[in-house]
């Protein structure tokens, strides 16, 4: 669909095995809206990014460009070294590899707790149904979850549904995790349970893009912090850099607003 | 019908009622094959309906425009149009029997349920789809994002969840069906609608009888597919 060799000579060589992904002046407009600009972000193995900015900036939108949920108009998007495929078998692979936590948790309805976790092991993965069911329930447990894995995910509260839904991506076995602004939708006695299973996963060594407006979170959590306004990248830096010494006036607006009330 | 007359009352409930008795009309044997008839389309516009939906919503627009230019077409096609030309079309003019040997019935009953599938199925899809729309975009987002296939999505995660929100839809297309069996009689198929037609003519003196029987019988099977269908939408429906 996109074509994605009229795009000029990387600068840097071929990316190391260290960098899982490599967005490379990625590009991509909703109409007339300019939504993504010239985009370059490289994630290396292991590292927790974050995702801050304004509504609008174009943070969700990156993130889902990463598993091609949403697709671009130009530019390259590496993952593990390799570039994302436009469509077909090839791309379903990939999307196995990359693991997606939404922010309306997105549990299949007519599914129950445990069929939700494990259905892309039995259907992607094909692994044996007793082999997906053992993963499931210890998955289920590692989230706090596993009294409700016979239940349908509507008989659960939104900070258990998210957990499920991190549980289901992780049974994949994923080698990044992308979370779309994943406790926005949640009450705010929620928020901590489903933050504390994210700080485990990056605290375990889990390549994570997280798009959040959690400034706790990515304070505590994040290796860097990644701010985008307008759909461009404004500003990258450590989390203690970019809370307490903002570079950019753009940043400094946006940290006004939110921290102080 | 006996010519001795008796008393007028014994006459007249032997006029009525004589007809049931003689063993001449199989009443059950034509509602048997109208059972038949509804079952054997039923499945297949299940089939075909759902292969129609998933044209209708596949990413490859050659599958897209078969999938709108065929329902539209057939929908709107009487469904008397339809049932006379797999007669007269595939079977009389082609000389296509759907394996259904030398046997006039036989054949006749075939081409019946071929011509009940492909109009009945444009009813199912179209059904299906709106059952389609009800599916959160989120739910396929899900899927696709843990690497399931077009297919697989389709079926393991949209279409059962479509089929559950359109039970009660699919009902009414499953009833009016079911009623829709009788133009099968115009092909020469013994349903009901067939005897019907045949009682009438040989016992005139009886034709509010014999309608109401008919009438009764269509009632005895359609009222509970209703009511059986409409206890499993509720069953079976998604809690979001």
């Amino acid at each position: 669909m996109t074509p994605m060799s009229n795009v000029s000579v990387t600068k840097d060589a071929a990316p190391t095995a260290e960098n899982l992904v490599v967005l490379d002046n990625v590009n991509k407009h909703f109409g007339a809206l300019h939504v993504l600009q010239d985009i370059d972000l490289t994630i290396a193995r292991g590292e927790v990014v974050v995702v801050i900015g304004p509504s609008g900036s174009g943070k969700s939108t990156l993130c889902r460009t990463i598993n091609r949920l949403e697709t671009i108009d130009s530019g390259t998007i590496l993952i593990d070294g390799r570039p994302l495929p436009a469509e077909g078998r090839e791309l379903a692979r990939l999307r196995a590899d990359v693991g997606m936590v939404f922010q309306s948790f997105n549990l299949f309805a007519h599914k129950t707790v445990l069929e939700n976790v494990m259905l892309g092991q039995l259907k992607v993965r094909r692994v044996d149904k007793k082999a997906a069911e053992e993963k499931a329930r210890s998955l289920l447990d590692r989230v706090g979850v596993a009294n409700q894995a016979d239940k349908y995910p509507a008989q659960l509260s939104g900070g258990q549904q998210q957990r499920v839904a991190i549980a289901r991506a992780l049974a994949m076995d994923p080698k990044v995790m992308l979370f779309d602004e994943p406790t926005s939708a949640l009450d705010p006695e929620m928020i901590n349970e489903v933050l504390e299973v994210m700080q485990q996963l990056a605290q375990g060594g889990m390549t994570m893009v997280v798009v959040t407006h959690e400034m706790g979170f990515a304070r505590s959590a994040a290796n860097r912090v990644v701010f985008m306004a307008d759909g461009r990248i404004v500003e990258e830096a450590t989390p203690d850099q970019f809370f307490s010494n903002p570079r950019s006036d753009r940043a400094k607006d946006f940290l006004s607003k939110i921290l102080h009330h | 019908m006996s010519d001795e007359t008796p008393s007028d009352e014994a006459r007249a409930r032997e006029n009525v009622f004589d007809f049931l008795d003689s063993g001449q009309y199989d009443v059950l044997g034509a509602f048997w094959v109208t059972v038949q008839l509804t079952v054997y389309s039923a499945i297949g516009s299940l089939v075909w309906g759902t292969i129609l939906a998933a044209m209708r919503v596949s990413p490859v627009p050659l599958m897209r425009a078969f999938g709108t230019a065929y329902v539209n077409v057939v929908r709107n096609t009487p469904l008397t149009v339809i049932i006379l030309a797999a007669s007269l079309g595939l079977f009389q003019t082609l000389g296509i029997t759907l394996a259904g040997g030398s046997d006039f019935e036989t054949i006749g009953f075939r081409l019946a349920v071929l011509g009940l599938i492909a109009y009945h199925a444009t009813f199912v899809c179209e059904a299906l789809r709106s059952g389609i729309n009800t599916v959160p975009v989120g739910q396929a987002e899900a899927a696709r994002a843990l690497g399931l296939s077009f297919f697989q999505v389709l079926f393991l995660i949209i279409l059962p969840q479509a089929f559950r929100s359109v039970v009660a839809p699919l009902a009414n297309v499953l009833i009016a069906l079911t009623k829709n069996t009788t133009v099968a009689a115009a092909i020469g198929v013994a349903e009901a609608a067939a005897l019907m037609k045949t009682m009438i003519e040989y016992e005139s003196d009886a034709i509010f009888l014999v309608s109401a029987m008919f009438a009764f019988g269509f009632v005895v099977l359609t009222l509970p597919t209703g009511m059986l269908l409409g206890w499993v939408s509720k069953r079976v429906a998604v809690k979001r």
